[in-house]
Formats: structure tokens, sequence, C-alpha cells
């Protein structure tokens, strides 16, 4: 240890290096509903079931655009600064969290617990739907929740977070972790189910990676926008997937125009709208959604 | 008896220099131990309040006062780095909070320190204009420093280049203010506050330039291969995050192996502060985990030390002093023979005589304790400024 010299300790004590208010003082325990901000709907979705009353969930992206890619105002990132406890979907999801200044203590990275089992994505092509700009899909995918048992762990990760925050909640939160994770097993199964007798598929947008692996489904993507008509070249480079992968079904994030879907029933392909449900929908919420759509996709596979 | 204070006074104040010389030494006799006193004990108190207030520092094995001096007082050297991967391990060990600290960069005069928003919390923080901040390249000033530059919101500060000439060094970032703290007399007030990846930002790990994947970027490019891209150097580094570029930064390398200066760790509770040290104590360990205030208290020891002997040299020279005013009041009687002579013939008895002596001594005594008073509660007033000023 270098010694400092007397004369240098002196003046340093001198120079007012003080802490008038003993900092850190503790702040009387927060009671009331907890207030959670979450980046994309499903974990909004879950706070909510876990936490009934218990909780105040916002989720600000406005509907119609792309959570992951939406860029928060000055003003609704002091709003996440504000909260309580701020639900991350991890997987590098929501790119505006990495160069906003959140605080540790109210961040929860719900899938850190199988951040070893990211799947890693390349060779993306940059593309754009609407006002969040350019983005590509290269890194690391980031639907986490349409593996199903993934998005179970997610919610026990937000109950344990409620919980801490507010001890007395813990039994009823830890009801609505049971009831939604039954729900969501209920699903799993079905879909475990459906990838035994799945034909091969085409997705619109590279975003079904986690519910590939988990249910055996042979899928490969496009970059299509759901809400416009591909272009020739995208047609063109569809035939060219297909004549060399022969798939049945293709997956649309959000409902297709109705001359693609003829089109693609025109080249044996049937169009199934699977919504990742990343926003809020417009009526229900992510288990609604996902249980429309493994009926939709169980109807399209058959029996 | 009012007589011989009459007498008495009328002497000191027609032996004005005398008088006030005598006053002047007393007074300094008496004020250089009491205000070293007061100062030190001053700076003890809030210096140990916030080493108390910080309960655990994890930092690079090394010097434990380099450490805790660069982490509570933004000052001496930069202690060799720690890897952000260990903030994770500290919070993953479920027994503490965890706050990044990176102490090395200044804005002027000004230290800059990357954090996290809980450092406010810890601190008691707050914002009296403005906000924290919210994207990477803002940054809040401490109320000092608003103050000393005329600084509001909106405003934008510059960082130091670390060298001058150093070509290849971190360059100089502009950054928005996005709050002023409110003064809260430590020297938090007078630093800059940052996210830490901010801070990573100006040491080079993060930037942001042109896209260079863009076909009209095609003269910045020297090669593309195998999803590479290799840029040339007129590609233009960004010296200021604005919403219009903040998405062209990035970072290069594991964030788990940025650097940071130390790591403020907030045990939950007594059990659990000693478990977590007990987790950095493997011999191969390249962390250290160290409690602030065992090092200040080390610290304060020294300063004692340093105390007692400058105590020990003013009451060598008062003693020295006191003796000399009493061969100056001595021969001064010896000088005033006939005067008293003649107050004896004219009817003075001769203890009223000594009165009036004595009540000179005594009023020079007292007049130098006054001063001596005056100057101490000035220096209580103003001790903070005064120190200050002396050190820059």
């Amino acid at each position: 240890m270098r010694a400092l010299p007397p004369l240098a300790v002196l003046l340093l004590l001198l120079a007012g290096c003080g802490e008038p208010n003993g900092g850190g003082a503790p702040t009387a325990r927060p009671t009331g509903a907890v207030r959670i901000h979450a980046v994309n709907h499903p974990l909004a979705a879950m706070a909510r079931r876990l936490g009934g009353a218990d909780v105040e969930v916002t989720f600000p992206v406005p509907r119609g655009a792309d959570p992951a890619f939406w860029r928060p105002t000055d003003a609704q990132v002091a709003a996440f600064q504000d909260a309580e406890l701020i639900l991350l979907n991890g997987a590098d999801y929501a790119k505006w969290v990495a160069r906003a200044t959140l605080p540790r203590r109210a961040v929860v990275d719900t899938s850190a617990g199988f951040a070893d089992r990211y799947i890693e994505t390349s060779g993306g092509v940059s593309h754009s739907h609407g006002p969040e700009g350019e983005h590509n899909h290269t890194g690391i995918a980031y639907t986490t929740w349409l593996d199903l048992d993934q998005a179970a762990q997610q919610a026990a990760e937000i109950m344990r977070a409620i919980a801490a925050r507010r001890p007395e909640t813990k039994d009823r939160v830890r009801q609505g972790y049971l009831a939604l994770r039954a729900a969501l097993e209920a699903l799993d199964g079905r879909l475990k189910a459906l990838g035994t007798r799945a034909p091969p598929m085409v997705a619109s947008h590279p975003v079904y990676q986690y519910m590939a692996r988990r249910y055996g489904l042979d899928i490969e993507s496009e970059t299509w926008d759901p809400g416009a008509m591909p272009d020739d070249a995208q047609w063109e480079a569809l035939a060219k997937h297909l004549a060399k992968r022969p798939a049945k079904v293709f997956l649309w994030e959000a409902e297709p125009p109705a001359e693609a879907v003829q089109r693609l029933e025109a080249l044996g392909l049937t169009s199934v709208v699977f919504d990742p449900c990343a926003n809020a929908p417009a009526r229900g919420d992510f288990l609604d959604v996902m249980e429309a759509n493994v009926g939709r996709l169980e109807a399209a596979v058959g029996g | 008896m009012r007589d011989a204070l009459f007498l008495a006074w009328s002497y000191l104040a027609h032996q004005r220099l005398k008088t006030t010389v005598l006053v002047a030494s007393v007074a300094l006799i008496a004020f250089l131990p009491a205000a070293l006193q007061l100062l030190v004990r001053r700076g003890e108190e809030r210096m140990g309040a916030r080493a108390a207030a910080t309960p655990l520092l994890v930092g690079r094995k090394g010097s434990p006062t380099e450490l805790v001096l660069n982490a509570l007082y933004f000052r001496s050297e930069v202690p060799a780095t720690i890897p952000y991967g260990q903030l994770a391990r500290v919070e993953s060990s479920g027994r503490a909070r965890a706050i990044p600290l990176h102490v090395r960069f200044h804005s002027q005069d000004a230290p800059i320190v990357g954090t996290s928003l809980d450092y406010f919390d810890l601190r008691g923080l707050r914002c009296a204009e403005g906000r924290f901040m919210t994207m990477l390249g803002q940054c809040v000033v401490g109320a000092s420093v608003a103050e000393a530059r005329g600084l509001a919101p909106g405003d934008h500060v510059v960082s130091n280049p670390e060298q001058v000439f150093d070509l290849a060094g971190s360059y100089p970032l502009r950054m928005q203010v996005s709050g002023v703290l409110a003064p809260s007399g430590t020297i938090d007030d007078r630093a800059v506050f940052v996210d830490v990846k901010t801070a990573w930002v100006i040491e080079g790990l993060a930037h942001g330039h042109d896209d260079v994947s863009k076909p009209e970027a095609a003269a910045q490019v020297l090669e593309r291969k195998d999803g590479r891209i290799v840029a040339n150097a007129s590609v233009k580094e960004y010296q200021e995050i604005t919403p219009a570029n903040v998405e062209a930064f990035h970072f290069h390398g594991e964030p788990d192996t940025f650097p940071l200066t130390a790591i403020i760790a907030v045990p939950h509770d007594a059990r659990a502060s000693t478990l977590l040290r007990g987790e950095f104590l493997a011999p191969d360990e390249a962390q250290q985990v160290l409690e602030p205030t065992t090092v200040v208290d080390e610290l304060l020891d020294t300063v004692f030390a340093v105390k007692r002997y400058i105590v020990a040299g003013v009451v060598i020279v008062g003693l020295g002093t006191l003796a000399t005013m009493a061969l100056v009041f001595g021969l001064s009687i010896q000088l005033r023979r006939r005067e008293i002579e003649t107050m004896r013939k004219i009817g003075g008895a001769k203890g009223r005589i000594a009165a009036v002596l004595a009540l000179e001594i005594l009023a020079v005594l007292a007049l130098g304790v006054l001063v001596a008073g005056i100057l101490l509660a000035a220096t209580g007033w103003f001790a903070d400024a005064l120190v200050e000023s002396a050190i820059r």
C-alpha cells in the first residue's frame, strides 16, 4: 500500500468530503399496488394475471408499434425509472434498453434463467415496417415466450419479483402463477403433440426460433411485412425456397392481405396467423392470443 | 473597583500598539489549537459519515486507501479496474445490491462518475432541476458544478481528453445536461454523473459512426468479406450522442469485461455482509472487498498523529509567547515605577494599585480570548469554503 503524505490526508479530511444527511438512510417500505413497467405485452399480461389488484402494470408502447424496435422519449424512460419493477425480456429484446439508464434495483431480466439457451441468429437482412425504421434480426432471437415453457419460467421470475417487493402478496401471486402455468402447460402440450405431425413451414418473419426448437417444428423464414403484399422479388425468392424445400404451411405474424393468401394457396401453402403478440391485442391478452394461435395451427395441420 | 477598571482601561487605550500586539498574541495562542480541533473533528465526522453510508467496496486487489479515496471522494490515482462481470457476481450472490462506479475521466476539474441510478438512491441525491439521465450521452451535474459554470438542463459539458497529444486516446464527448442535483454539501456537488455506459463511450469502448453497411458508404470501405466490413480512417465518429444518432452507438467486446473502478455493495444485513466478504477471500482472488469505515479509520489515525504534532508545536509556541508576555508585563511594571510611585503618593493603596495592574493583564487576556472566539466562530461558519479554496 502506497502511503499518502500525512498533509495530503489532512487536507482531504478538511475538504468537506462529508455526508451531512447520512446518505443511504433507509426509506419507508412502499405500500399499495406494485408499480410495474414492462417492455412487451406478454410480460405485462403475465404480471397482470399474477398480481391482479396487487399490481399496476404499464406497457407504454403504442398499438401498431413493434416493442422490440420501439424508441421511447425521455419522458417515457423517466416513467420507467420511476417504476418499482421493470420487466425486461432479455435476449437483447427492446433495443432501447441498451442505450437507456434504468435503475438496477428495479430491473428484472425475466429470461436470465435460460440465457445459456438463447438462440443466436445470423445473416439477417435489414428491413423496416413503419415508424421504427430499419432493423435486422442478426444477433439473438428474442421471442422467447413462444416457447411456452420458457414463458412459464419468465412468469416465475415475475412472481418472485412481485413477492420480493410486497411479501404480503406472496400467496395470492403464487395462486395467479399456478393458474397461468397450468394454462401455459396445456397449450405447451398441444403444441408438442402438433410438432410430431406438422409439415415443413415457412414463416413471414424470423421470430419463431424458440417455438420451432421447443416443439420440433421445421420452420424457415422470409422477411415479409404482414401488412403489405410481397413484391415480385419476394415471391421469386419464395418460389426458389419451395423448390428446394417443399412446405405446406405459411405462418404469418398478423392478418395477411387476402391476395397474398390466395397466391400462397396456389403454391400449395396454407396461411396460418400465429401472432407472437409482442404488442397488446385488440381483444383479450397474451394467453387468449396463444390459445387462438394454437387452435388455428391445429386446424391447419389437421389430425 | 470602577476607578481601578477606569485606570487600567485608560492605560491600555493609551498604549494601543502594545495592547494590540498582546491581545493578538493571546488570540492566536487560543485560536490555533481550537480551530485545528474544530476542523479536524468536523472533517472526521463528515468523512466518517460518508464511509459509514458506503457499506462495502469491491475493487481490484491493491491499495485500499486508493480504492476508497477514488470511490468515495473521487480523488487519488485511478485504481486498477475490475471487470463489469463482477457486478453480476455480487448481485447473483443474493446478498447485496451492487452499484457500479467508473471514476476516471474529468470535465474540466470535475470528476465524471459513471454509475447507475441506484447511486443517487444510496446518497439521497435528488434533482433540483431537470431529471436524472435517461439515455446514453446525458449527464447530471452536481450543484457546485452547475453554479460555477452556469449550467442548466439542456446545456452541455465536455469530457477532457486524457492526453492532449495522444491521438489514439479517448476523444472528448459532448454530453447533454439532463438535470442538476440539489446541493448535498458533499463531494457529489462537485461531480458530473453519467451512466456507466456513457463512461465507456468516453473510454472508447463504444462509439457511433456512419453506417458503413450502406451502399452510399462505399468510399469509406476497404473490404467486405464474409459479413465483415473493414472501413478506412475517413469514417466519421460522433462526438455527441443525440436522438438522431444514438442508434448508431454500439459496444465493441463483451460488456462483462468492461472496466469498473469499484462496486459499492449494499448487503441486505450483517450476515450477508460477512458471507459476501468471505466469497472474495480465495488466495487466487483478484478482487478485494473492504469496509470503507475501516480504511477511513486508518486514515484518521494518520490525521490524528499529524494533529498531535501540530498541537504540540502550537502549545510550545504558546508557552513561549506567554513567557514573553510575562516578561513584557514585568518590564512594563519596571518602566512604570515612577507612575506607580505617583499613584501611591496621591493616596492609592497598595492593593488598589495591584488591582489596576492585574486588571490590565486580565483585560488583555479577556480581549485575546474574545478575538479568538470570534475567529473560531468565523472558522466554523466558513470552514468548508475556506479549506476548499485553499486546496484548489
